[in-house]
């Protein structure tokens, strides 16, 4: 067979080889040291010297389109090969991953931190109170001695050792103005209890976020502007706010904030009973009395309090129109807030 | 408390519609609670006149009636047994709708057809007399007013509203619609116009004596006798009507007398029966043992008074207790079908003595809200002339003359009370002009006196006494701003110096605990801090917690001493709606007693019930166990960083092979483990409950981080496969190990746990990795084999172990 058969074979052969040992067998049959090409070269020397230039010649052309040919076909095998590997590895990537889902906050404990961040940034300080409190800390010190009308705004739930249930988160106040003098300015959330029957909006339990700032020249105006920046902040959204005359026995003057209902603007819904308004906390400036009893000099030091319902503030910002649900737990419920 | 919209306008003629009405008042510090009309729409019940009656032929207690209704004469059949000729009654014409819906159509009662329906006050939702219809000519309307065909609404004036106050309690001058009317007044600016109130001269001498014996509970009491009076006679509808649009019921005419003057002009009195009094009024203390039967039947032991108790003050006459003062009458001497002889009682009591009385005996009634809050102490008389009148007026009978027991120096005073202008715009944040504010204290009735000038203004006000709330500075702050307007003020946020934080190295940020909870998977609960007595008792049986005197229920009478009764009570209604696999925490305190000190800690707990992973393809379903719980109890405590101990323990709640006490420096810092079965029998519960519950204080205190230096020499390993007493803790193990190896050991791995086919019955095999390094050079092999040799000898003679 002359150099061009030869050639035509091998490159036929190693297109054809189906695996890479079949292209082996091609490389050996042709190229190894009894294979047809390298049979050729041993032929040269039966050539005349004039010949044998452009016969060598012509078998290492060959010789090197054979070997281009079985390289190619190995890299195409070697292709082919990793494809099906890969193809036989995949998976159904729309199957959930291994490892569990994560849980949940409440959302009255997704709610108080809420708040936390808003006032720490404006260096207010973060205080617990204990939930059990002496009669002390609840009234007398908070200008609410025995026997006053206003305790009757407090069912107060009372215990067997003459001690009693926290009924707001103002007696943080007295607790922080007994440790620090002016100026002061904290925040006090917390659990607190009345004797109220469970219904879609009263709870035996609820919780509050008391707020306390004492300082030299604070007024009305300073209240106004951090209850409106906080409620603009926390609802991220500029709705109206309104300021009622109130009473609390420890701030004088006293008033009652209501917001728009977030949720109608002030039209009229279930969630606010039709009145455009939520109330959501109670505020003044501080009573002198309570100041002087804290042996703070009331003439040089103002201040303000206010005391809001973080219950309240969940069920607006997360549309729960029945209490219940918050002290429930229901994982359905639960796992909403997640 | 209740009003009705035109009754105050009767004293101020207000142009405002009822929501500006309610916006004013709720501004100004009186708040709207609600707003309801006093009438159902009466669309289609006119006045109509009855002009003929018969028998109805085939119905002895029905009539067939001729009735002209200003258009037409229709035949209406009418079972009422007051229907007469000549009568002015309510029709409701045909197509007219009355409460409750019921609609009045073209109908043949026995045969006859009736074009309409003659309405009784019940059946209008006017009030409770349903003996027969209404009639109009009867008191309810002037004759004049009675034209057939007039809307029946305009006759009695029922575009009206009952208007709801939710008032503070500071504000007792305001509930009356005197008060009420001055508050209006006030906001509207203009005068009250109040009823003239003439004294009433006595035609008669009777009168019974009145002594007064404390003072300061009592420095005013007005008597006065009213003899001769029929109270059989029935109470006119004008009088029972705006009883009605005040939320009171009518009872006779006596009481709704007296309760007429209390919501008119806030002074609550009291009616006797002066046949069934004997000798003299005397206002005294309760003395000891004493009891007095009130109105409503109950009997109060007003004279048992234990330490701490206010001594109730009490009305009484020759044989003891009448009433206790302010509060609520006795039954001995209450008005009846058979009074013949009034005596009227009108006084001032000390606010906080009826306020102590009332609170102690649970007797909220009209007139102890009112002199608890403050009643107007120079008031007495006026009402005692008011109440007077209306009595005559309607039970007819004889006034005696008033007879007074006062003691002037108990009364309340006037005060003067300055207010700085300086102090005031500097509590405001801004200025009111001087002039505003001397208008409103002048509007206020509070004869503002103005000294100074500029910044140094200072008015000095006399309080009047209706409002006798104004004590300080403040108190006129607050008056000046309401009126004023608190909208009207403006914002703005305090400023002042801005001190860095203080972030403690000492503390794991608290949030961290909770936010791990929920990366492991837990939901968060927060449940109620006082449980039901029951629970705690299946749970913690060997603590006595905090009982709650006055519980909202049984559920919920004792305090928690532990976060597990609240995480079980969710955990089992969890389990009831069909939830398989939970897992619960809580952060919150709880109370206990120990010794004489009441603590108060926060602790952290968990509960976790069903399968360890919530179904899924890649993993089998097993039940969680408590390696699950404990992994997370670790995972909690790394945050804090501090070595803990788990020992084994025995907690009645939990199983006694599956419990652990969690140590940190010899101090149990909380617990863990299965609950016991029996426990989970006893709730119901699936016996694979496992929990958990830490001290949050203990679990927060972070070990301060130190670096140690890293070493670069290799480290080497060692795997041994031991068998071991199944008893013999791993902890133990481990234990042995590093004491024979100390520093060079870094790292220590139970890597596998065997017992079955190869390892005898009672005995485990404990599979432990030892990873050794040293600080400094490298490890020769043969000294590390010497040392496993030596330490593989400590554990078989300590604990008993050989190699597998």
């Amino acid at each position: 067979m002359d150099v061009e058969q030869i050639e035509t074979a091998a490159l036929a052969a190693a297109a054809a080889a189906a695996d890479e040992q079949a292209l082996d067998q091609v490389r050996v049959r042709f190229l190894g040291r009894k294979g047809e090409v390298t049979a050729l070269l041993k032929g040269l020397g039966r050539l005349t010297p004039a010949e044998r230039p452009a016969a060598g010649a012509r078998i290492n052309v060959a010789k090197g389109r054979v070997q281009a040919a079985i390289e190619a076909r190995r890299n195409a095998l070697g292709e082919e090969q990793l494809r099906r590997e890969l193809a036989s590895e995949a998976v159904d990537v729309t199957l959930p991953g291994r490892g569990g889902g994560g849980g949940s906050l409440h959302p009255i404990t997704q709610t108080l931190r809420r708040i936390e961040e808003i006032f720490v940034v404006a260096g207010y300080d973060v205080v617990a109170g204990p939930e059990i409190e002496d009669d002390y800390h609840n009234f007398e010190a908070l200008n609410i001695p025995a026997h006053h009308p206003a305790r009757a705004m407090h069912d107060t739930l009372y215990l067997d050792n003459g001690l009693l249930l926290r009924t707001h988160t103002s007696p943080a106040q007295i607790r922080v103005m007994e440790q620090q003098q002016p100026p002061l300015r904290i925040i006090c959330p917390g659990r607190v209890y009345r004797k109220d029957d469970v219904d879609a909006s009263h709870s035996p339990m609820f919780h509050q976020v008391e707020g306390l700032v004492v300082a030299e020249g604070i007024a009305f105006a300073d209240l106004k502007g951090t209850v409106v920046d906080f409620v603009h902040r926390f609802f991220e959204k500029e709705i109206g706010v309104r300021f009622r005359p109130s009473y609390f026995p420890f701030t004088e003057p006293s008033a009652e904030v209501d917001v728009r209902c977030v949720h109608c603007g002030g039209a009229g819904c279930r969630y606010c009973g039709y009145t455009g308004w939520s109330e959501v906390m109670g505020c003044g400036m501080v009573h002198p009395n309570v100041l002087a009893n804290m042996g703070i000099d009331t003439e040089r030091y103002t201040g303000f309090a206010f005391g809001f319902g973080a219950d309240r503030l969940a069920a607006l910002l997360y549309e729960i129109d029945d209490m219940r649900l918050l002290f429930d737990n229901e994982i359905r419920f639960l796992e909403q807030f997640a | 408390m209740k009003f009705s919209a035109r009754w105050l306008h009767d004293w101020v003629p207000f142009d405002l519609k009822t929501p500006e009405l309610c916006d004013k008042l709720t501004n100004a510090g009186l708040e709207v609670d609600g707003v309801e009309p006093v009438a159902a729409d009466l669309a289609g019940v006119v006045v109509a006149c009855v002009e003929a009656v018969e028998k109805h032929p085939d119905a002895d207690k029905l009539k067939v009636c001729r009735v002209y209704d200003g258009d037409a004469r229709l035949t209406v059949v009418c079972g009422a047994p007051n229907v007469r000729v000549g009568m002015k009654t309510a029709l409701a014409r045909v197509g007219a709708v009355l409460p409750g819906g019921f609609a009045i159509k073209r109908a043949a009662l026995r045969g006859v057809e009736s074009s309409g329906m003659l309405c009784s006050e019940v059946e209008l939702g006017l009030g409770e007399d349903e003996a027969g219809i209404l009639d109009l000519g009867n008191g309810y309307a002037a004759d004049e007013a009675l034209t057939p065909g007039r809307d029946l609404s305009e006759v009695l004036s029922l575009d009206d509203v009952t208007i709801d106050l939710d008032l503070t309690p500071n504000r007792g001058d305001a509930l009356s619609i005197r008060g009420l009317a001055r508050e209006v007044a006030l906001l509207t600016r203009q005068s009250v116009r109040r009823p003239s109130i003439d004294r009433i001269p006595s035609t008669t001498d009777e009168a019974f004596p009145v002594a007064i014996e404390n003072f300061d509970g009592c420095p005013r009491y007005l008597g006065r006798v009213i003899a001769g009076v029929n109270v059989a006679r029935p109470v006119p509808w004008w009088l029972r009507e705006r009883l009605r649009r005040s939320g009171l019921r009518s009872i006779d005419p006596v009481v709704d007398v007296t309760n007429y003057v209390l919501l008119e002009l806030g002074q609550p009195m009291h009616a006797f029966d002066l046949d069934r009094l004997h000798g003299g009024i005397v206002v005294r203390d309760a003395r000891p043992r004493e009891s007095l039967t009130l109105l409503d039947d109950r009997e109060i032991a007003v004279g048992d008074t234990h330490a701490g108790d206010a001594c109730p003050l009490l009305i009484t006459d020759a044989q003891g207790p009448v009433a206790i003062a302010g509060v609520m009458g006795g039954n001995r001497s209450g008005i009846g079908l058979s009074t013949r002889n009034v005596f009227l009682e009108c006084a001032f009591f000390d606010p906080l003595s009826v306020a102590a009385t009332a609170r102690r005996f649970a007797l909220q009634t009209d007139a102890a809200h009112r002199y608890e809050r403050g009643v107007d102490s120079e008031l007495q008389a006026e009402a005692m002339e008011r109440a007077t009148a209306l009595l005559l007026d309607l039970v007819g009978g004889e006034a005696g003359p008033v007879v007074e027991a006062v003691s002037q120096a108990h009364l309340p005073r006037a005060k003067a009370v300055r207010l700085r202008k300086r102090r005031l715009d500097r509590l405001v944040g801004e200025e009111i002009p001087p002039t505003e504010v001397g208008d409103i204290l002048d509007r206020l009735e509070l004869n503002p006196v103005t000294s100074g000038s500029g910044d140094e203004i200072v008015w000095t006000v006399t309080t009047p006494s209706h409002r006798f709330d104004i004590e300080r500075e403040e108190d006129l702050v607050e008056e000046v701003l309401r009126i004023h307007g608190y909208n009207a003020v403006a914002s703005r946020v305090p400023t002042g110096g801005l001190p860095l934080g203080q972030p403690d190295l000492a503390v794991a940020p608290a949030a961290r605990f909770a936010d791990l909870l929920v990366d492991l998977g837990y939901a968060e609960a927060i449940t109620y801090s006082f449980v039901d007595q029951k629970l705690a008792d299946v749970l913690e049986p060997s603590v006595d917690p905090i009982r709650v005197k006055n519980p909202v229920s049984s559920e919920h009478a004792v305090m928690r001493t532990s976060l597990l009764p609240g995480l079980v009570g969710a955990l089992q209604r969890n389990l009831a709606r069909q939830t398989e696999r939970l897992r619960l925490f809580e952060v919150g305190q709880c109370f206990r007693v120990v010794g004489d000190e009441l603590k108060q800690d926060l602790l952290c707990g968990g509960i976790l019930s069903g399968p360890r992973h919530a179904q899924n393809w890649a993993h089998e379903s097993v039940d969680a166990d408590f390696f699950d719980v404990k992994g997370d109890v670790e995972r909690l405590l790394a945050l804090g960083g501090r070595a803990a101990e788990f020992m084994p323990t025995q907690d009645p709640a939990l199983h006694p092979g599956q419990a652990a006490a969690v140590c940190i420096d010899g101090e149990t810092v909380g617990r863990l483990g299965r609950l016991h079965p029996e426990v989970a029998a006893t709730l119901d519960l699936p016996r694979n409950v496992y929990c958990f519950e830490l001290g949050v204080l203990a679990l927060a205190t972070r070990q301060r981080r130190v670096f140690g230096g890293l070493s670069r020499q290799p480290t080497v390993r060692r795997d041994l496969a031991l068998v071991v007493d199944d008893a013999v803790p791993a902890t133990e193990i481990e234990a042995v190990v590093r004491e024979r190896f100390g520093g060079l050991l870094s790292g220590f791995a139970v890597f596998d746990l065997y017992t079955g086919e190869g390892v005898e019955s009672g005995r485990k095999s404990i599979g432990i990795s030892l990873t050794f390094q040293h600080r400094s050079r490298t490890l020769a092999e043969a000294e590390i084999n010497q040392k496993v040799d030596d330490a593989l000898a400590d554990l078989k003679s300590r604990l008993g172990a050989h190699l597998r």
